[in-house]
């Protein structure tokens, strides 16, 4: 009970937090500090939100870019957990391939566009390609890390308890690295939704990251808000509700907070 | 069940050395017999757990094992993504052992280790001597013949452990567990053990043995129990001092 009133409160004190911020950014706006096409009131960039929506050019950028992001990312997810695994058992992969992956890590996912685009043209192979690179080794340095750091006394016993081979995978590995699993998991999506959004920013498709750019070429600054709005809204949906939610209810039936 | 140890030796690589962990240990467990190992820390008598049990091998000689084995570990190194009852069926599920046997089984070594309370409990919600008692439920559902403790009360205060002691005696003598069990702590070998060994410093050796006729069930306070404690208390001060004085005498290298 205490707990659902704490939350309350807590969602309330916020909530005029961002009543605070709108109010300011209304003053600012009124104030003509800036020239209103450089800085819209909150009521045009409201509208410019439902007039994106109502002629459904928003909902249709949304859906091209979610469709680029889940085919990309699972592709990354899949490849990078498979790689992860190679890695953590085979000592001549670690030897080889290792410093090549945190070497190219260190590449900013959008300095592979130009090659991408040489390789595959301006089209959509192109934009997932992108989001592939820009994630895929962040996922196979935690599945690498998962899987090593599992404690040989877990091993141990699943051994002792009778689990070999395939069971060993299945009963204890497995589950021994989800949870590093899922956080890597959700830092990899941080990774491909940058990537997907400068892509999409740089080369002329459809998608969430074009319409930024179309508010910018048509200097409407509404429109830049209205679809910067919608892409931190997406990743506050993914990161926070269903990647951190996840996270948090395994770390609490495993006790990893108190 | 069958335990012979031939001549074993165990060796570690460290840097481009090769120091020794144990030399020459030979050792022969009759059916039902309760061995305790006792010796000062390093010497390799958790070596010899692991070589029993497989989890590492011998640089020489042979161990002839027929039977089951059970290990219980320091830590309890309970699966944290599993209940108390899942933990404990493990091993069975491994087997695809039918339902209804997995269940009774379930609920006759809850009921053996008093945690039919904490049936559908995850383990951190447990304290450190119920999640052994779950780790000890775990070993023996799989009916070993012999079972390896390792050290298994070191993390646990001095009450829970006094407990634990009867609850162990109680299970060993109902069950006739062939039963091998590390620990440095002298009272505990000599109130638990038929027999009690006590190893040498690095490189291990079986240094004397002591066998325990004292009728049980035993208690920590009787006379007996305390004069052959000091005896192996003083067997192992000399094995202490030699840790002590190479600890003293020890240089490091700096290059």
């Amino acid at each position: 009970m205490n707990q659902i009133f704490d939350k309350i409160i807590k969602t309330l004190i916020f909530l005029s937090f961002l009543s605070f911020l709108f109010f300011l950014w209304w003053l600012i706006y009124r104030i003509h500090f800036w020239p209103a096409w450089l800085f819209p009131s909150p009521k045009t960039v409201i509208e410019t939100l439902v007039r994106g929506f109502l002629n459904k050019t928003f909902i249709w950028g949304i859906l091209i870019s979610m469709k680029r992001i889940f085919i990309g990312f699972s592709i990354s997810i899949l490849i990078g957990s498979i790689l992860g695994f190679l890695l953590a058992k085979i000592k001549l992969l670690r030897e080889t391939i290792n410093p090549l992956i945190l070497g190219l890590q260190t590449l900013p996912s959008i300095c592979w566009l130009p090659l991408a685009l040489l390789w595959f043209g301006l089209n959509e192979k192109a934009i997932i390609f992108v989001i592939v690179m820009g994630t895929i080794l962040s996922i196979t340095i935690s599945v690498y890390g998962a899987v090593t750091n599992i404690p040989l006394s877990f091993i141990n016993a699943g051994r002792i308890l009778g689990a070999k081979g395939f069971d060993l995978y299945r009963y204890v590995i497995l589950p021994a690295i989800f949870p590093s699993f899922i956080t890597g998991i959700k830092q990899g999506w941080s990774f491909a939704w940058r990537s997907l959004m400068s892509g999409e920013m740089l080369f002329i498709t459809a998608g969430l990251g074009q319409l930024l750019m179309f508010g910018r070429e048509l200097n409407d600054m509404a429109q830049v808000m209205a679809v910067m709005t919608i892409i931190i809204l997406i990743g506050v949906i993914f990161d926070q509700l269903i990647f951190g939610n996840i996270e948090n209810r395994l770390k609490n039936k495993w006790g990893l907070i108190k | 069940m069958k335990l012979q140890i031939q001549n074993i030796s165990k060796q570690f690589k460290k840097d481009n050395d090769f120091v020794g962990a144990l030399t020459d240990i030979n050792l022969e467990a009759r059916p039902g017999e309760f061995i305790c190992l006792v010796g000062p820390s390093g010497c390799g008598k958790s070596t010899l757990l692991n070589l029993i049990a497989g989890f590492t091998e011998p640089t020489s000689g042979d161990i002839l094992l027929e039977g089951k084995v059970g290990f219980i570990f320091q830590e309890p190194t309970l699966f944290p993504w599993l209940k108390v009852k899942d933990n404990i069926a493990f091993g069975l599920k491994i087997k695809k052992e039918d339902k209804k046997k997995i269940e009774e089984g379930i609920d006759g070594y809850l009921r053996l280790t008093h945690l039919k309370a904490f049936k559908e409990a995850y383990p951190h919600e447990l304290s450190g001597g119920m999640k052994q008692r779950v780790a000890l439920a775990r070993a023996l559902i799989l009916g070993p013949d012999i079972l390896l403790m390792d050290e298994p009360f070191a993390s646990l205060d001095a009450q829970t452990r006094e407990i634990f002691y009867e609850d162990l005696q109680d299970i060993w003598q109902m069950t006739k567990k062939t039963i091998i069990f590390v620990t440095h702590n002298v009272s505990e070998a000599v109130y638990l053990g038929d027999r009690v060994l006590v190893f040498t410093a690095r490189p291990g050796k079986i240094k004397k043995e002591f066998k325990i006729n004292l009728p049980r069930p035993r208690d920590l306070g009787d006379f007996e129990v305390i004069k052959i404690s000091n005896q192996i208390k003083n067997e192992l001060k000399e094995e202490i001092e030699k840790v002590i004085k190479e600890m003293e005498q020890y240089e490091p290298n700096i290059r």
